[in-house]
């Protein structure tokens, strides 16, 4: 048993070497081949990296329109349906006795099964009651599974070569010459180009359809030219990244560059720079590691970005969106506790200012748990609101000029909703504490000018505060808490 | 514009008025084999303020997409200002309907705005600053000139819907097409806008505002048009703005025409 494992083990450690092994292990070491790669001492290297550049600065760009119209998996279906096409023009092309592995021709049978796959997803989806979805999933595997029977075919042959022919499905950089990165480079920079002369319109088609439509620009084609980009970014990179994989290099770079920004502009720039990035890192890997495809490398190398950008992105990252909950939650959290103490501390019904305010009230006064409480009252103290004497907590005159501004926020809202939206009076409470904490300085003047109230002025509470404090409070709580957090979600803290 | 009531519309649909900002024949729209607008014929005076309103699916936005041709047409005929839409899309407006859009996508108020300058700035020419200068004049008219770098989805409700406005202020149009600008806008904004929208009729433009709430119609409208599939009435506000429409634009009473298009539904899904 032991033995067993040990005997795997020592097969699996020969598999990893073997794909590590460098492409000419003899009279070069992996420093050598790495120096000539960074130095692009090849002429056939350099120009495999600037195709592959190229494709992946390509995919980005186009990839950026097609996640925003939507269509992300368009790209995908196209690609899975290139394969009958490379197969069948390579068993024709072997029966008519022509060179079966010219590119030109395998790409062209790719062009012409890809956009039939297009077609019929179009035709699908407007001629029958099925959603885009349904359609994208029966094309994709249906061609995929014609492309591979004739793959079966050709390695049935005697005198066919189908060897090449794996390389368009996981994608090969090393199968490649000069002339192929040459076509590549120039194919991608057609649909780049595209992208750039026409980014007003595709702008304008990916944000407002209807609009677009009604100011007299031609909504089906340029849908149909922004797929013919899609087409020949798939077609070209068949052989880089393969068809399978293809999809990653369309729609990874452009869902990493959201992260990082909320402008078009800079979203298409970043793909770019994303796209060509996982371009050259991948196909540099594959060819210092002649074994590991460089389709897979390449769209590694996309995920990595993918991953970083999830995580730390500016303006949408993982990291910067748990930062401001956390701000919108802290700001929450003072504005009650600052109100509270406000509101304990108002003289009311004649009788003198209540100037301290003891642990106790406030804890009955919120359903504070202790432990929250107590970080207010620490994170108010640091900020010179309250000072602290024993059980008591006082206002200092910088907290009752912040606490007084928030409460007046607060009761003006509460007389907004009484007076103009007919909210009921026992429900106002709760929905002013919403709305005010993403209340914005423009909404208070116009609460202001709305209810005519002089700036200095503090409106009463429209409903007793006593109540305030009572049951329905405490089942508030939870609703209340639950909200602001989506909240901090969708909105920037103000 | 007189009060068409069903039943009688092929004497009382008067001919298309050439000199009518919106004038519209026989309007027939169906999406596969299923009716949208059935028969629709209305002219809208120069100058005034016309409501639509009438029940979900009553086919109110398609109207005005039949309108600015982009929904399908099977049969009828609309004139802008005596001509076809494509001669004169450069006199109309449009603001779809706000959820229309994905709110989300990553451009600025002003970007959004500048799309309505598209037309004349021209196929593939940048926005230069003048553009954004006339961009900005329309968001000011609209109060919200402070915004124009703010990323769309960090606009109110009430501020993304008078980003669309502005959108088709800056086209300087002679007729609006609006869809559902009231639409869960705040009380600012809805007074924003109707404040715009008579100031517009001042100056002799004439707008086609699709309207939810029955109740303003009255004090915001000078014409309205009653909608179920087919123009159950249109005319100034107060002759056909009455119970009487209303029950039979809203009410669940079956028609003729519910009956045939009923039927037509039946039968395409027993095909």
């Amino acid at each position: 048993m032991n033995s067993h494992i040990q005997i795997r083990s020592e097969h699996f450690l020969e598999i990893i070497s073997s794909l590590i092994q460098p492409a000419i292990a003899q009279n070069s070491n992996t420093w050598d081949l790495l120096r000539r790669l960074i130095l692009l001492e090849d002429y056939n290297t350099r120009v495999v990296l600037l195709g592959t550049a190229m494709l992946g600065c390509a995919a980005g760009v186009v990839g950026v329109f097609t996640l925003l119209r939507k269509r992300a998996l368009m790209g995908d279906a196209i690609s899975h349906a290139t394969l009958p096409g490379i197969t069948l023009s390579f068993l024709l092309a072997s029966v008519w006795g022509w060179n079966e592995k010219s590119l030109p021709l395998l790409l062209l049978g790719a062009t012409i099964t890809g956009l039939l796959g297009v077609i019929a997803i179009l035709a699908i989806r407007n001629l029958t009651k099925l959603k885009e979805d349904t359609a994208l999933g029966v094309i994709l595997s249906v061609f995929f599974g014609a492309g591979i029977s004739l793959l079966g075919v050709i390695q049935q042959m005697p005198r066919g070569h189908a060897a090449g022919l794996e390389s368009f499905i996981f994608g090969k950089t090393a199968s490649m010459v000069a002339n192929d990165a040459i076509f590549i480079a120039a194919a991608s920079f057609l649909s780049l180009s595209f992208c750039i002369l026409f980014f007003k319109e595709l702008r304008l088609l990916c944000f407002d359809e209807g609009f677009t439509g009604s100011r007299g620009y031609p909504v089906l084609t340029l849908d149909l030219l922004l797929m013919t980009a899609v087409v020949i970014i798939s077609i070209v990179g068949l052989q880089a990244v393969g068809l399978i994989m293809i999809v990653a290099l369309l729609v990874t770079p452009a869902a990493s560059a959201r992260f990082w920004t909320d402008s078009l502009g800079s979203m298409t720039c970043i793909s770019a720079c994303i796209g060509t990035v996982s371009g050259i890192t991948g196909s540099a890997i594959s060819a210092i590691y002649p074994k590991l495809p460089s389709g897979a490398m390449i769209v590694l190398a996309c995920a990595a970005c993918f991953a970083t950008s999830l995580a730390t992105g500016t303006r949408r990252g993982l990291v910067i969106r748990t930062v401001r909950r956390r701000r919108m939650n802290q700001s929450v959290e003072k504005q009650h506790f600052l109100r509270t103490m406000f509101e304990l501390s108002e003289p009311r019904n004649g009788s003198t200012p209540n100037s301290e305010v003891s642990i106790n009230q406030l804890t009955t006064a919120r359903s504070w748990t202790e432990r929250t409480l107590q970080s207010n009252i620490r994170r108010a103290t640091k900020n010179e609101w309250v000072t602290r004497i024993g059980q008591r907590i006082k206002l200092t005159k910088k907290g009752r000029i912040e606490a007084e501004r928030l409460t007046r926020e607060h009761r003006l809202w509460e007389l907004f909703l009484i007076h103009h939206a007919d909210v009921a009076l026992s429900r106002v409470d709760r929905e002013a504490d919403h709305i005010e904490h993403v209340l914005e300085p423009e909404i208070v003047a116009e609460l202001e000018s709305l209810l005519s109230e002089d700036q200095r002025t503090l409106p009463e509470s429209p409903h007793d505060l006593a109540h305030h404090n009572l049951a329905s409070e405490l089942t508030d709580r939870f609703d209340r808490h639950g909200d602001s957090s989506q909240i901090s979600d969708q909105e920037e803290p103000v | 514009m007189s009060n068409i009531m069903i039943g009688n519309q092929q004497e009382t649909f008067g001919k298309i008025d050439g000199h009518s900002p919106l004038a519209v024949q026989d309007l027939t729209v169906a999406y596969r084999r299923k009716p949208v607008l059935w028969d629709v014929g209305f002219n809208i005076p120069a100058g005034s303020l016309v409501g639509i309103v009438g029940p979900n699916g009553a086919g109110k936005s398609t109207l005005l997409k039949a309108v600015m041709g982009i929904a399908p047409i099977a049969s009828g005929k609309v004139q802008i200002f005596g001509k076809p839409y494509k001669k004169m899309r450069h006199r109309v407006g449009y603001v779809p309907q706000k959820e229309s859009v994905d709110w989300d996508f990553p451009v600025t108020a002003l970007d959004v705005v500048t799309m309505g300058l598209y037309n004349q700035i021209g196929w593939c020419k940048p926005v230069r600053n003048q553009h954004r200068t006339q961009a900005l004049q329309a968001m000011e008219s609209v109060g919200i000139a402070e915004l124009a770098s703010r990323q769309i989805s960090e606009l109110s409700g009430g501020q993304q819907q008078r980003t669309f406005l502005a959108r088709a202020l800056v086209q300087n149009a002679d007729l609006y097409l609006m869809d559902e600008p009231f639409a869960a806008v705040d009380a600012a904004t809805e007074n924003a806008i109707i404040q715009m929208l008579r100031k517009m009729k001042e100056d002799g433009r004439t707008s086609l505002v699709i309207h939810h709430d029955l109740q303003t119609v009255p004090t915001y409208f000078d014409h309205v048009i009653l909608l179920n599939m087919r123009v159950v009435a249109d005319g100034p506000v107060q002759d056909v703005f009455n119970e009487d429409n209303l029950q039979k634009t809203y009410g669940g009473r079956l028609t003729l025409l519910d009956e045939v298009s009923e039927a037509m539904r039946r039968r395409e899904r027993s095909l």
